[in-house]
């Protein structure tokens, strides 16, 4: 009967979507069952009784054993179901320890996946097969509800609150992820592709740090203003001029800076990978050893972005 | 004239006696704009209600139609044009669920074929408070003109859940919008309260409770529904107006709030209000079929029961429109197993429905067959809405069409299918005139077709995983949505057709008889249309309600 699953049900894509479409095709069918428990009396009796002038009913005004075994056997029928759909809950609700953690954002209308590395993807989400992820999640705006049909699970996404929701793929491929909370224009295509892939493919994944830097292969400086932000170069370093505890990135390309415990260098490609990598080894006069090494923290790309980005802020 | 109901009780069909017509009624002894606009008399404010009810039920229809319309491709054209933008689309799903619950379904049994029958099947001349009646149309009217309001100024996209932050923030008038759910919660409150005094205090002499009709049970559990849920959707709602106009930090976490409490108050009365809606269907239901089946009603006392119970149960089971939505796991799970007890009244009333068919006397006019429809998809209602309550199920099928199938399917499937056949079963009451039952007939059979072949597709839709509320769809479901959309039309023609013929019976004289069906409730007991005092002599009730025996055996 796989078929007749199929037409009712997305792709499988998980050991969880095979135990819930069984209970779904069981309830499908004992419902079947039920609906047919009813309509062919209705129907059989409207023509087995149909009217004829002067025929008189008998007067059967109810029946007790009938009407308590017609509460309570459905009674009985629903706690089983309850403790049945319990059951597969259970599973759903209480993600396994070891499961890798990824954060899930929300906001009009995209998806934004961050890794345990830190890596960062905008509605493109790699997962290794047969493992357990975790999504913690939470929404930036309105509310939003992360579905994902083949793994047949969902969950709402609340501003000012992390909800949770796992699962367990085992179908290598692509699936949909989309949106099943209403949250405006942008409601129905704010869809994601979720790539379950092999381990190898995976950690490939996570050493180019996902694919949102490819949008900006062309225009760098942007990508390394984002990691200004995200990497925390902020904190010390301003790109308008303006002092902070780090040198000002406004004008530093290509100027000729005076080091601390003499010496001067001429601020150029080398210096600046430099002093990301290893920072305590040229510290401009003026300013304190405070940087910390960002060796393993940043990527290649994210290096390239930062240079090009100091380089656009003339 | 003399009406003694001792004498009426039994005919055992059809019953084509000679109309015995006052010459004055109802309709005819007052006239002018005035004598309606100020009436007291239930049965005219039922008749305006009525008027007002189906004018909703069209404006949401169009509405409905237009979704269906622009859903039929996955890229809106029609003729080469785009049909709707996505906005427009969210507006039109938010105004039809919006007047379709707040304008129509809700007020729609109770205000209309409530307030014309209550009295008369009680056997009194009106309701306990004629005034508050005639306040709760106006408060009715007063809503439905804010809400019309709206569509003027631009109309709210929320959809009809109001579900906040988005409604806090968003664009358009929501604030008028959700004044005017408060104001029609006001007029539904109105008419809960007149329902209940009327029952406790206006029965006829010798009618005890369980001497009532099975109409007045449903109707009496839908006011306790409507008197006790009703103000939670008002406080909700003015908590919202609040946080919209002061932005007081009540739904909207970026000043304090908490958008899952709103869920939780929104679902605590709408919950209920889905048994607003239900409890009416059922209880013409409960009419229709022992007069039709010419046979007395099998477990009258269980039907009773269950209408009670099901309007207890409604307040408990709020938390299962929210088991994905972050309320905690533990509720989670006691209010899927709470869910579950629904089943069981709702079961009793459909097994003792069609006990009631077994060895009847069946004629099948357009109210049985309208009876039978509802008994067929109120059951595929129910049934799809085991998978809902089922946790895990559920989790794959909540926010996505099966939902939107599941809830058509009791609500327009049960009672809007109830509505109608009562509508035909009490036009002849409240006219005078005689429907064309061929029409009907027809009418009543494109009714199933196209509703089933609209809302069935849905839930295939829904459990293949498209969610609700989308304008753009993935191409693999095109199919189904055209075939949902062929079907809305027919069903939309066969609404036609039943507003046609009817209007059309009221061009001919009056020529219903005072009996037309071989009721046994009061309202049958008094002439077509009625006198304005109902009955020209106090009846007494002396025999049980739904007795078919000939008269002779019951003395």
């Amino acid at each position: 009967m796989d078929w007749f699953r199929n037409i009712m049900m997305p792709p499988q894509g998980s050991a969880y979507a095979g135990e819930v479409d069984f209970v779904y095709m069981s309830l499908f069918w004992m419902s079947v069952v039920l609906f047919l428990g009813i309509a062919i009396p209705a129907v059989y009796f409207a023509w087995r009784y149909y009217y004829k002038p002067g025929r008189v009913t008998p007067h059967i005004t109810h029946n007790t054993f009938l009407e308590i075994t017609w509460s309570v056997l459905p009674l009985l029928l629903c706690v089983g179901i309850f403790f049945w759909g319990l059951k597969g809950w259970m599973e759903y609700a209480v993600a396994p320890g070891e499961a890798m953690e990824v954060q899930v954002t929300a906001k009009k209308w995209l998806w934004q996946f961050e890794y345990p590395d830190g890596t960062r993807t905008v509605g493109d989400l790699h997962v290794p097969i047969n493992k357990p992820v975790k999504f913690v999640m939470t929404s930036e705006d309105v509310l939003h509800d992360f579905f994902v049909p083949d793994m047949r699970v969902k969950h709402d996404l609340i501003p000012g609150r992390f909800t949770e929701v796992w699962f367990n793929p085992t179908v290598m491929g692509k699936h949909i992820i989309t949106c099943a909370e209403y949250c405006g224009k942008g409601h129905s295509d704010m869809r994601g592709t979720l790539t379950v892939e092999s381990d190898a493919d995976f950690a490939k994944f996570l050493e180019t740090g996902g694919t949102e830097w490819e949008d900006y292969k062309t225009h760098m400086q942007d990508w390394g203003k984002i990691q200004w932000e995200r990497k925390g170069c902020n904190s010390c370093h301003t790109y308008d001029g303006a002092t902070s505890k780090g040198p000002t990135w406004k004008g530093i390309w290509g100027s000729t800076v005076e080091l601390e415990g003499g010496g001067k260098v001429v601020v150029d490609e080398a210096y600046l990978r430099e002093s990301m990598i290893n920072p305590q080894a040229k510290i401009v006069k003026g300013f304190q050893p405070i940087m910390p090494t960002f060796q393993g923290l940043l990527r290649e790309n994210e290096i390239q972005g930062l240079v090009a980005f100091i380089k656009s802020v003339q | 004239m003399d009406y003694n109901v001792t004498t009426m009780a039994v005919q055992t069909g059809p019953v084509s006696s000679a109309p015995s017509r006052p010459k004055k009624h109802y309709l005819n002894e007052t006239k002018g704009f005035k004598s309606w606009a100020c009436t007291l008399d239930h049965k005219r404010i039922g008749v305006m209600y009525l008027v007002g009810v189906l004018f909703a039920f069209m404006l949401g229809g169009t509405f409905a139609l237009l979704v269906r319309l622009s859903l039929m491709t996955s890229k809106h054209m029609l003729f080469g044009k785009v049909l709707m933008t996505a906005e427009q689309y969210n507006r039109a799903f938010t105004l039809h669920g919006a007047i379709m619950v707040f304008l129509f379904i809700i007020p729609a049994v109770p205000g209309s074929l409530g307030n014309f029958v209550l009295p008369l099947m009680l056997g009194a001349k009106d309701v306990a408070f004629p005034r508050l009646n005639l306040a709760s149309f106006y408060l009715w009217v007063t809503g439905a003109v804010m809400a019309l309001t709206t569509l003027v100024l631009g109309a709210v996209d929320t959809g009809w859940t109001f579900y906040t932050p988005y409604s806090t923030t968003t664009e358009g008038p929501v604030t008028l919008m959700t004044g005017a759910a408060f104001v029609l919660g006001f007029s539904s409150i109105f008419t809960g309260l007149n329902f209940i005094a009327t029952v406790h205090k206006l029965r006829a002499p010798g009618m005890g409770w369980f001497d009532m009709p099975l109409f007045i049970w449903g109707i009496y559990s839908t006011a306790l529904i409507q008197v006790l849920a009703t103000p939670v959707l008002g406080i909700t709602l003015v908590l919202l107006m609040l946080e919209r106009a002061f932005g007081i930090g009540i739904f909207d976490p970026r000043i304090g709030g908490d958008p899952v409490l709103f869920q939780h108050f929104f679902w605590f009365y709408s919950h209920p209000a889905v048994y607003i809606m239900i409890l009416p269907g059922m209880a013409i239901i409960s009419e229709l079929i022992p007069t039709f089946s010419h046979k007395t009603i099998f477990g009258y006392r269980a039907i009773a029961y269950s209408s009670v119970s099901l309007a207890l149960v409604s307040f408990i089971v709020w938390g299962h429109h929210m088991f994905v939505a972050g309320q905690s796991q533990l509720a989670t799970v006691v209010f899927s197993a709470l869910t579950f007890l629904v089943a069981i009244p709702s079961g009793v009333k459909v097994f003792n429905w069609l006990s009631t068919m077994y060895k009847g006397n069946i004629s099948l006019e357009a109210p049985m067959l309208y009876a039978i429809s509802f008994l067929i998809l109120f059951a595929i209602g129910g049934l799809t809405g085991i998978f809902l309550g089922t946790l895990s199920t559920d989790v794959l099928l909540t926010d996505t069409y099966f939902v939107v199938a599941h809830f058509h399917y009791v609500m327009m499937g049960g009672t809007v299918t109830a509505f109608i056949g009562g509508l035909h079963y009490w036009w002849p009451k409240m006219t005078g005139r005689m429907y064309s039952e061929a029409w009907a007939r027809i009418a009543c059979v494109l009714y199933n077709i196209g509703f089933n072949m609209t809302f069935l597709t849905q839930f295939f839709l829904g459990s293949k995983g498209m969610p609700r509320r989308y304008y753009n769809y993935l191409d693999q479901f095109q199919p189904l949505h055209q075939f949902s959309t062929f079907g809305s039309w027919i069903l939309g023609l066969s609404l036609f057709m039943t507003l046609a013929y009817l209007l059309a019976s009221l061009r001919k004289p009056m020529d219903a008889p005072e009996n037309p069906w071989g009721g046994t409730t009061l309202e049958w007991a008094t002439s077509s249309p009625p006198p304005t005092s109902n009955f020209l002599e106090q009846p007494v009730v002396e025999r049980e309600p739904y007795d078919y025996r000939p008269v002779v055996a019951a003395k």
